[in-house]
Parts: structure tokens; C-alpha cells; sequence
């Protein structure tokens, strides 16, 4: 450990620890632009310069490469260190002066323009690229290029690197943006950005990333398929950012079993993928949005920042919202799904608020059954939101009018005015049936679910018990049940919830008592009976000599009795005399 | 007529039993079967007096009907009913006795006759009188109900169009399965009459459990992909033949043989009839075997059923046909009594 | 009179879970179908014994429908595959008996599928109508001409023979 004093400010480091990291444990600003906490120091912009205090006078150095020494003592804030700095930023900002990090930088000194000759470059050769490129990616794609004045960045020989992998981490650590880390200098590979699918696919995201703003845990997490570091073995960037130490590349997935006495199923549901019905143009004209790029769009944390823009990036000056996209569909989903007509007019409600565009709802019935809901219709009736009652017949880019010149045009019936209209609308929002989970075949085998009109879950009854599924101790929660508002689908998880509780409670289980019993001086040891039971409750008695069923397995199906060939066994409450006689009873 | 007094019709004197036994539609097998007792038969003698038993006294249906009702202790009946005449004589015996035995797999369930009931009448008759290799009857004569002879007419009964148990003519106090019932269980049913031991009426005098109960073979979980005929294979004489693929009907037939079929390496085919309780022997080991192919796939089902079961009812109700749940096979043309015995001539 | 049209009776075999919820369902949902089959509510199709099929078209049944759940959706895991399996055997039976298959029916019917339940009843009805009644039971009834024989032989034998009593 070494003991130095930074602007008064005592601390111990560890050996090999810089002035500067000594300095940001201490809470102490110091600027920089060619440091990067995962980079090696390099000392290329000098704007990190401190004032070191030795007995006999001081000296100017860069922070960022100067070892902490013991007893040393460190001022970052007098004047020479200031006027220092100003200079070296007066520099920079004549090679660069459009650079907004230098600029800033500047004008935190009060420095506006340099008082040297102006270049225009875009890069000050803070070499943040070359190292992330060689120390981190293990690429080595880049390297500084000639000497002196016409040093720059590039790949050799000024021509597009073999090696370089487009992974795009030069441009993430550039200060400057700068053009000469561009993917069109540097490569001919076509770069794959990794979408973020939290946010539709409309932003990107890094290979480590917090899936979005509300995750629970609310943690980070490391896309494997992405990260450089487990792909290659290369970067590790983040673990040196971690202060908490908490990245491990070591992980690997495991699988836990854990034993349970119940379980609530809320698998949920998927979207209706808009792309089925062709003629309504998504992902295919520019401006059809889902329900859900939507909702991203007017997010606050969205890509957008909240700002709802079309994909030129400008307000629109009309919207339509098409209802029942795949649901009230006889070619996709019978059902109505309950939720959409109250999301589209919450859409249309944030358009009007947020660009004054006009908004069209295309609806086939207004489905408002909530508190507040029809309400909340009516208010919007007053906001001029405009309603058509009919269905859209398609989505189309092809103007016929000098109106509908760029523009989308939604050609639908309105069956109110008995006309079919053409709306010439900038932007189109579609809002998509819900669905059960592709998975929910296999969940459903999982569990022993039934599985209702549409593939969504059977509860076991729809008014006695609309939470229990049919197999005891599994109940179901939300829109794996079907379709369901939040407010619905919370209610349905409480009560999910409490009838899981409840079954703990108890302590104890009930069994049914229809169970399977073999008799046992019938027993004939004939084994047929053991492969017929699902649930394995059969078993063989070797101390006894029988076939026996363990009444605590067995769930009472009765299919041993069946393929038992010498009538040992029997079902209680469905006895073959008692099956005998209903079927004499429905006979006679 | 010389009228006769024959034993049975007076008292006993000696405080002896009265015994009868007959024989209607069966191969006589099980008239054996009691002789099968040896020494023991003696027993027998010496506890019953013996009133009618066509095979081994001298005594006429006559000396029956001229006893009382009831007159007859213990009536051990075996063959299944296939005339009028049988089924006369199943009355008949019926009334004269206390205790009536079906004795034998075909006074039970049919037993091999019973497989007629997959034909009628006529088919019978065209296949006895006309279709066999052996058959030589050139003039197409078939049996006559009635016959004209200087003296009077003949009758012969009417042949049923289908082979019925006893018990579906008249009610039954016992059964004793097998084909033929083995000696040890008749000399057991004997001794239980003669210690007053009897069940309940109605029971079978027999085992609870089923032939796998006495058979030595290894069993263990059954699943099966293959049915192989008998000829198909060598069985493996340790293994359980059902679990070898061979249908073996001992998971379904009732205990009492000692499991003789496997201990030799053949199937058991089912002879001794079904447990209590079981109403329908052969749809009871259908399901079983059923139950244990390995197979989910429908078609895959069918094509292991076609390619090892050819013969489904021939296989699973060997013995048991006419006393199944459907009995026969649908009677396509009922005949009118006139038409019963047609195309002859006169002889 | 006219001939009045006949009426088949059928018996329906339904599994618990799927099949006589669908019924349920067939009924709430007003579905109308032929009031002929009668259900028999099981556990599982895998309860089905053969021989209740067997016991009821011998004791009147003109048809007789089994209905379980979806194979795959077996509320047991597998009994409607064991339900499939006998179902096959049994048809091979029906045609040694000469029965039509037609009047014995497998039928897949969900919880879910009110519909299909009446569709089914419907068309089975329709179908065994067309087959015509069973009457099993008359197949072994030998005609008339039994007891006429019999009563012959009891005459015979008093014409024939001089019975002491």
C-alpha cells in the first residue's frame, strides 16, 4: 500500500494504482478524454494534468499514467494546473473544434475558441480505438497510421481490414464520433446490430444490458450470443467497470428442480403477429406500427424518448389506429380480446396530446365494459378523435390523389356513412389480437391442462372455479386463462395466489376418493396391471407376492381396472357392477 | 312298456345321495374326466347312488321323468345346449335335481362348440353334410325333423342356430370349468358336496386367481410391439409367453389346471373360463393385451393387431362364445321351422 | 298410422375431463342435438371396458359412442391412447360379429368442443338410424319354433313312453 494526499485529501492505494484512480476513489474530478477505465493509460490528451508537490518545488504531469507514490502529494486545482489545462484544451479545440466532448470541455474552462490556427478534424488521437481494438477485441484491425502531423487512424494500408469483426467497439469508446472509425473505413463487413427487443426492435442494445427499466431483479444480464467475451475470449470490457465485481464470465445456465405443492401458471400470452394479413402492410410500408412499437415510441425511456415521430423522425400530422387486427376474425382468432379497443383509444388519446395530429379510430364495435372505460371513450369523443365504424380493407402506399402523395393511405368501409373512405394518414397503428404462447401446446402437456376455444387455458370451471385448472394444485393466472386486462389479470394472480396458499395451509391433502384398489387374494401376479398406470402407482409387492397401488399416487382414472385381465382390480365409485347397472338403468 | 322302478325314483333306503350326470353337446371328454378320479371313483360310489348316467348305466329319460321333483341329490351336467332336445333334457334335469352342476368348460361358456355360433344352421349343415373332404353324400341328403317309416313318424329335435350354455336355459347352482375340468377340482366339488361344504349358489367351484397364479414363468412389465403365433417362435422357456409376444391366455383364465399349457411351452388357451366377476372372458383378455401394446399410433395399433391377431374372436373367446356378452355372430336370415332342414329329398 | 321414424338408442361413454364437459358445454351453450344417447360418465375413456360396449349392444343399445380427451390431452396422461388401442381391438371383434363399425364410435371430444359433442351425437344418431335397429338379443332367440319343439318332445315322450310316478 502507498499513502498520498490528494488536494489535502489523504488516501491509501494499492502498489501500480495512477494518480488519477487515486483521485476518483476520493471523489476528486479530474478531466479527462483519452482515459478509459478498461483501456491501459495511455496520456495522449493531456488534459488530465496535476500539479505533484515535492520538497523542492512541483512538476506538471498527466495523472492518468503517473503512479501513486508514498507521501506524494497531489493539488489538481491551482492555477498553474488550470491555465495548463486551458492550453492544452485550446489545442485540442483548434484540431478538432467541432468535437463536442473538447468543446464542452472547453467551455467548462471558459474557453470558447482557440487562439490557434483552426483545423477541421474530427479525431484527436486519444488512440481510445486502437487500444480497445488490440487490448480488448484482440483485433488489432486498427492502428495509428504515418508520423507527425499526418498521424491518423486506420486499418493498414488505408484499405478495409480483413480481421476487423464490425464489432463497433472503437465507435462506442471514440470520444469524438469520429468518421475514421466508421464500419465503411474500417471493414467490408456488413455490421449486425443486436435490436433491442424490449424495445421492439426499434433501438439497439449492448451484450450486456438490464432487459428494461422496471426488471425484476432489476440486474444486468449478458446476451451470450453477443458478447465478444464469451464468444472469443476477448474484451471483458464491463468486468473492469464492475467495481462490485460482480460479472462472471464462468457462469453457465443451470437447471434447477425444485419440489413444489403447487403451482400457478400465468404463462401469459403473445401478440398477433401483424404480418399475416399482408394487406395491412406491416413490416412492409414504413409507419405501419404494432400496438407495441407504439407503446415504445410514446415511452418516456423509449427510443424516442417519448416523442411520438415517424420513422422520417417527424410528428404526424395524422394517425389511424385499425382495431381488431386477428381477433373478431374468423381467419385468425374467433374471439375478441377484450383489451384493445381501451389501448387504442389510450393511443389515440396520447397522439392528440402529444402532436394535435388527427387521429382515426377504425373499430368494428366499441368494447368499453370497465370502470371508467366508456368514460374515457366519451372524453375522447370530445377531444375529436375521429371513430369509423367499419373494417379496413387495406393499408396501401399507392397515392391516387396529390393528397395522398406520401403518405399511407388506409382504405376502409364506414358503415355509418356507408361509404368506403380513403384516409391519407402519416402514420398507421395496428392493434393486434392477443394469443396464447406458441409454447402452449407443450405447456399445456406439462401441466395436464385443458385447453379452451383458441388454445387459451380451461380453468376448471368458468364461475365455481375460474382460477383452479383441472389437475389439483395447479391454478392459472392472467391472459394464459384468456384474453385479460392488468387489472383483471392482477386480481386473477391474487386469487391464483391465495388458493396456492390456502392448499399449503391446510397441511395436509385430500385425496380422491374414486382411487383404484387391487384385491389382493385376486392378485395373479400377471404384472399386466403395472405398465397401464400414467402415474407409476402401481407397483410390485415382492414381499407379498401382489401387485398393489399406493393410494396416494393413484388420481382414480381407472385404467388398471380395465387391463386388469382377472377382474383383481377395481375403482371405487365406479365399480363395474355400479357401471353395469347405469348402463341397465339407461337400457330398460 | 315295461314299466321299470329305477333306483333314483324311490327314496333312498340306504341314506346314499342320488347322483346323475349327463351329456348333452360336448365330445364326452369330460365323462372321462371323472373316471380320470380312479380309485376315487369308488368313493363316489360308495357315497351316491348313481339314478341316470346314459354313458355308464342303463337308465331311460323315462325313469327321470317319473321321479319327483328334486328327487335327484347333485345332477353334474356337461355339454352346452344345441337341440331342442338338450334343452329339454337341461329342464328336465333341472327340476329333478337339488343341486345342478355345469360341469365341464362346455355346459359353462360354450367351450369349443360355441365357436359354431360364429355360423348358423345352415352353414353348419352345408359344412357337416356337403362341404367337408371326407364327406360323401351324393344324393345332398341332410337330416329330417320328420320321418315316415311304416310304424309312424320319426322326430328328430330342431338344431338350434345357436350353441347355448346351460346356464342361459335353466338357472344353475354350480359351475366347474376346464376343458375338462381337471380330476383334482372334481374330486374338490365332490368332496364339498359330500362334506356339505358347497358355496354360495351360483359360484364356481375353483380358484379366485388366474393361471399366472401356478405358472413358473418370470413375469415382469408387459409391453408388447409384436404378437408372434405359436409357430412363429421357440419360446423362451424361463419368460413369461406373453411378454414373448405369444398370446397367452393364463392373465385372463381362471386358476385350477396347475398351469399345465406353459409348463410345457404353449400358450394357455383359456379353458378353465374367466375369474369372478368377469362377465365377458374374451373382451376382458382383448383389453388386457390391448392395454399392453406398445404403441400410440392408431395405424401402428392395427397393423400389430392384423399381423399377430388374425383370428381376434377365435383367440381371445376360444371357449367362451356362447356365453360372451353378444353370444354369437349377427343371424343375417332367421329360417322359418319349415324351412329348417331344406334341400333333400326323400330318402 | 304412418311409420314413425326410428328412434336409435345410444350410450355415450364420457370421460370426465374433456368429452362430458364438452357435453356440459354442448348443453349450455343451447346446442341442439338428437336427445338419443344417454351419457355414462366415466373418469377417463381409459375406464371404457370393452365389455361395457359388448353388455350394452346386447342388452338394447343400437350404438354406443366413446368420447375422451384430445390423445396428447389426456387429463391421466394416457388413458385415451389405452381408450384408442382397445377401441381398435374391438372393432376387429365387431366385424367377426358382424356388428357395423359404424354403430361404435372413438371420438376426440375437448372440454371446449360443445360443438363437435352435438355434431357427433347428431351424426351417429343419423348414422345408426340409417343401419337400422339391433336387437341383439333376438340373434339367440331361435325363433318361435323352440318352444314349439319343446313342447313337441314333452308330447312325444307322454304319446310314446308310459311314465310311472
Amino acid at each position: 500500500m502507498v499513502s498520498l494526499t490528494i488536494d489535502g485529501k489523504k488516501i491509501d492505494v494499492e502498489h501500480g494504482t495512477t494518480v488519477l484512480q487515486a483521485a476518483e476513489k476520493l471523489g476528486i474530478w479530474i478531466p479527462t478524454l483519452c482515459h478509459h477505465r478498461s483501456l491501459t493509460p495511455y496520456g495522449a490528451c493531456r488534459v488530465c494534468l496535476v500539479e505533484l508537490q515535492w520538497p523542492r518545488g512541483s512538476s506538471i504531469e498527466a495523472s492518468c499514467v503517473y503512479p501513486a507514490a508514498d507521501g506524494m502529494s497531489v493539488r489538481t486545482d491551482t492555477d498553474r494546473v488550470v491555465r495548463t489545462r486551458k492550453i492544452m484544451l485550446e489545442l485540442l479545440l483548434a484540431r478538432c473544434p467541432e468535437v463536442r466532448a473538447i468543446r464542452d470541455l472547453a467551455g467548462h474552462f471558459g474557453i470558447t475558441r482557440s487562439r490557434f490556427p483552426q483545423q477541421d478534424s474530427d479525431c484527436f488521437l486519444c488512440g481510445m480505438c486502437v487500444r480497445v481494438c488490440n487490448e480488448r477485441m484482440g483485433v488489432g484491425a486498427i492502428n495509428f497510421l504515418h508520423r507527425g502531423v499526418e498521424k491518423k487512424v486506420s486499418p493498414p494500408y488505408d484499405a478495409h481490414s480483413p480481421i476487423c469483426i464490425a464489432c463497433g467497439a472503437c465507435q462506442v469508446v471514440c470520444p469524438a464520433h469520429s468518421r475514421s472509425v466508421e464500419f465503411d473505413r474500417l471493414t467490408s463487413h456488413t455490421p449486425r446490430p443486436i435490436p433491442s427487443e424490449f424495445d421492439e426492435g426499434l433501438s439497439q442494445r449492448a451484450a450486456v444490458y438490464i432487459p428494461f427499466a422496471q426488471a425484476v431483479p432489476h440486474k444486468p444480464v449478458i446476451d451470450a450470443e453477443h458478447c465478444i467475451r464469451l464468444q472469443t475470449g476477448a474484451c471483458g470490457a464491463c468486468q473492469a467497470f464492475c467495481d462490485a465485481g460482480a460479472i462472471d464470465f464462468d457462469q453457465q445456465d443451470t437447471f434447477r428442480e425444485i419440489e413444489v405443492g403447487s403451482i400457478v401458471v400465468a404463462t401469459g400470452f403473445e401478440v398477433f403477429d401483424g404480418r399475416q394479413i399482408a394487406r395491412y402492410g406491416y413490416g412492409r410500408l414504413k409507419n405501419v406500427m404494432s400496438a407495441l412499437d407504439f407503446e415504445r415510441i410514446s415511452h418516456a425511456s423509449g427510443p424516442t424518448n417519448g416523442e411520438i415521430l415517424t420513422s422520417e423522425g417527424q410528428p404526424p400530422e395524422s394517425v389511424a389506429i385499425i382495431h381488431c387486427v386477428g381477433s373478431r376474425d374468423e381467419h385468425y382468432h374467433e374471439y375478441c380480446s377484450r383489451v384493445c379497443c381501451m389501448y387504442s383509444l389510450k393511443f389515440a388519446h396520447l397522439v392528440k396530446e402529444k402532436t394535435g395530429a388527427e387521429v382515426y379510430n377504425c373499430y368494428i364495435d366499441m368494447r368499453t365494459p370497465g370502470k371508467g372505460y366508456e368514460e374515457f371513450y366519451k372524453r375522447l369523443l370530445h377531444e375529436g378523435v375521429q371513430f369509423i365504424r367499419g373494417k379496413v380493407a387495406e393499408v396501401t402506399d399507392v397515392a391516387e390523389t396529390e393528397e395522398e402523395e406520401g403518405k399511407l393511405v388506409v382504405v376502409c368501409e364506414d358503415t355509418l356513412l356507408g361509404l368506403t373512405r380513403r384516409l391519407p394518414v402519416d402514420m398507421v397503428i395496428l392493434s393486434a389480437a392477443l394469443q396464447p404462447g406458441a409454447d402452449s401446446d407443450h405447456v399445456a402437456r406439462l401441466f395436464s391442462l385443458s385447453c379452451s376455444q383458441g388454445d387459451f387455458f380451461l380453468e376448471k370451471h368458468p364461475k365455481l372455479a375460474p382460477v383452479e385448472a383441472a389437475t389439483e394444485g395447479i391454478y392459472l393466472a392472467g391472459a394464459c386463462q384468456g384474453p385479460k386486462d392488468i387489472p383483471d389479470s392482477v386480481a386473477q394472480g391474487a386469487a391464483a395466489a391465495a388458493c396456492a396458499l390456502s392448499l399449503a395451509d391446510r397441511g395436509k391433502y385430500v385425496l380422491e376418493p374414486i382411487t383404484s384398489e387391487i384385491v389382493p387374494e385376486r392378485c395373479s401376479r400377471c404384472k399386466t396391471c403395472i405398465t397401464s398406470c400414467p402415474y407409476s402407482a402401481i407397483v410390485f409387492d415382492e414381499q407379498h407376492d401382489i401387485s398393489l397401488i399406493i393410494e396416494e399416487l393413484c388420481k382414480g382414472c381407472g385404467t388398471c381396472v380395465v387391463t386388469c385381465p382377472s377382474g383383481a382390480a377395481r375403482q371405487k365409485g365406479f365399480e363395474d357392477v355400479q357401471i353395469y347397472a347405469e348402463l341397465d338403468g339407461i337400457l330398460t | 312298456m315295461n314299466p321299470s322302478n329305477a333306483g333314483g325314483a324311490a327314496p333312498a333306503a340306504n341314506g346314499k345321495g342320488k347322483l346323475a350326470m349327463y351329456w348333452a353337446a360336448s365330445c364326452g371328454g369330460c365323462e372321462i374326466a371323472v373316471l380320470a378320479l380312479n380309485e376315487k371313483i369308488l368313493d363316489v360310489a360308495a357315497a351316491f347312488d348313481i339314478v341316470f348316467w346314459p354313458v355308464v348305466i342303463d337308465a331311460k329319460v323315462r325313469d327321470v321323468e317319473a321321479m319327483e321333483d328334486g328327487a335327484i341329490d347333485v345332477c353334474l351336467f356337461n355339454g352346452s345346449i344345441r337341440t331342442s332336445e338338450q334343452e329339454h333334457m337341461a329342464h328336465l334335469l333341472r327340476r329333478k335335481s337339488k343341486v345342478l352342476v355345469a360341469f365341464g368348460s362346455c355346459a359353462c361358456e360354450g367351450c369349443i362348440p360355441g365357436l359354431a355360433n360364429l355360423s348358423n344352421r345352415e352353414e353348419v349343415f352345408q359344412t357337416v353334410y356337403h362341404d367337408t373332404p371326407s364327406t360323401e353324400n351324393p344324393q345332398g341328403q341332410r337330416p329330417q325333423r320328420e320321418t315316415p317309416v311304416p310304424e309312424g313318424t320319426l322326430h328328430l329335435p330342431v338344431f338350434y342356430d345357436s350353441v347355448h350354455t346351460l346356464e342361459q336355459m335353466v338357472p344353475v347352482d354350480y359351475f366347474l370349468p376346464g376343458c375338462p375340468p381337471e380330476a383334482e377340482r372334481i374330486w374338490d366339488a365332490v368332496t364339498a358336496i359330500l362334506e356339505n361344504k358347497l358355496p354360495e349358489p351360483g359360484s364356481v367351484i375353483g380358484a379366485d386367481t388366474s393361471v399366472c397364479d401356478e405358472c413358473k414363468r418370470k413375469r415382469s412389465e408387459k409391453r408388447i410391439k409384436q404378437f408372434k403365433r405359436t409357430w412363429q417362435v421357440w419360446p423362451d422357456e424361463e419368460t413369461c409367453l406373453l411378454e414373448q409376444g405369444i398370446l397367452c391366455c393364463g392373465i385372463s383364465t381362471r386358476a385350477g389346471c396347475g398351469a399345465r399349457c406353459p409348463e410345457v411351452n404353449s400358450p394357455c388357451i383359456g379353458c378353465y373360463g374367466p375369474n369372478n366377476g368377469v362377465r365377458d372372458c374374451g373382451a376382458r383378455l382383448m383389453s388386457a393385451v390391448a392395454s399392453v401394446i406398445d404403441s400410440n399410433d392408431p395405424e401402428e395399433v392395427d397393423r400389430i393387431i392384423h399381423q399377430g391377431i388374425p383370428d381376434p374372436v377365435g383367440s381371445f373367446y376360444r371357449f367362451s362364445l356362447a356365453a360372451s356378452a353378444l353370444r354369437r355372430r349377427k343371424l343375417e336370415k332367421r329360417e322359418t321351422a319349415t324351412e329348417q332342414h331344406p334341400g333333400e329329398t326323400d330318402r | 298410422m304412418a311409420d314413425t321414424q326410428f328412434e336409435p338408442k345410444l350410450v355415450g361413454f364420457l370421460c370426465r375431463w374433456c368429452s362430458y364437459t364438452g357435453a356440459d358445454l354442448a348443453g349450455t351453450s343451447r346446442k341442439e342435438y338428437p336427445p338419443n344417447l344417454t351419457p355414462l360418465r366415466v373418469m377417463c375413456s381409459g375406464r371404457v371396458d370393452p365389455t361395457f360396449v359388448l353388455h350394452a349392444l346386447a342388452q338394447g343399445a343400437d350404438g354406443v359412442l366413446i368420447a375422451g380427451c384430445h390423445p396428447g390431452d389426456c387429463h391421466y396422461k394416457e388413458g385415451n391412447y389405452k381408450a384408442m388401442r382397445r377401441y381398435r381391438m374391438l372393432l376387429e371383434l365387431l366385424d367377426t360379429f358382424g356388428i357395423e363399425r359404424d354403430r361404435v364410435r372413438l371420438e376426440w371430444i375437448s372440454a371446449s368442443e360443445g360443438d363437435l359433442f352435438a355434431e357427433t351425437v347428431a351424426d351417429l344418431t343419423d348414422k345408426v338410424r340409417q343401419l337400422g335397429p339391433l336387437n341383439w338379443s333376438a340373434n339367440w332367440e331361435e325363433n318361435g319354433e323352440r318352444s314349439e319343439a319343446l313342447q313337441a318332445i314333452v308330447l312325444e315322450h307322454e304319446r310314446a313312453m308310459e311314465v310311472v310316478r
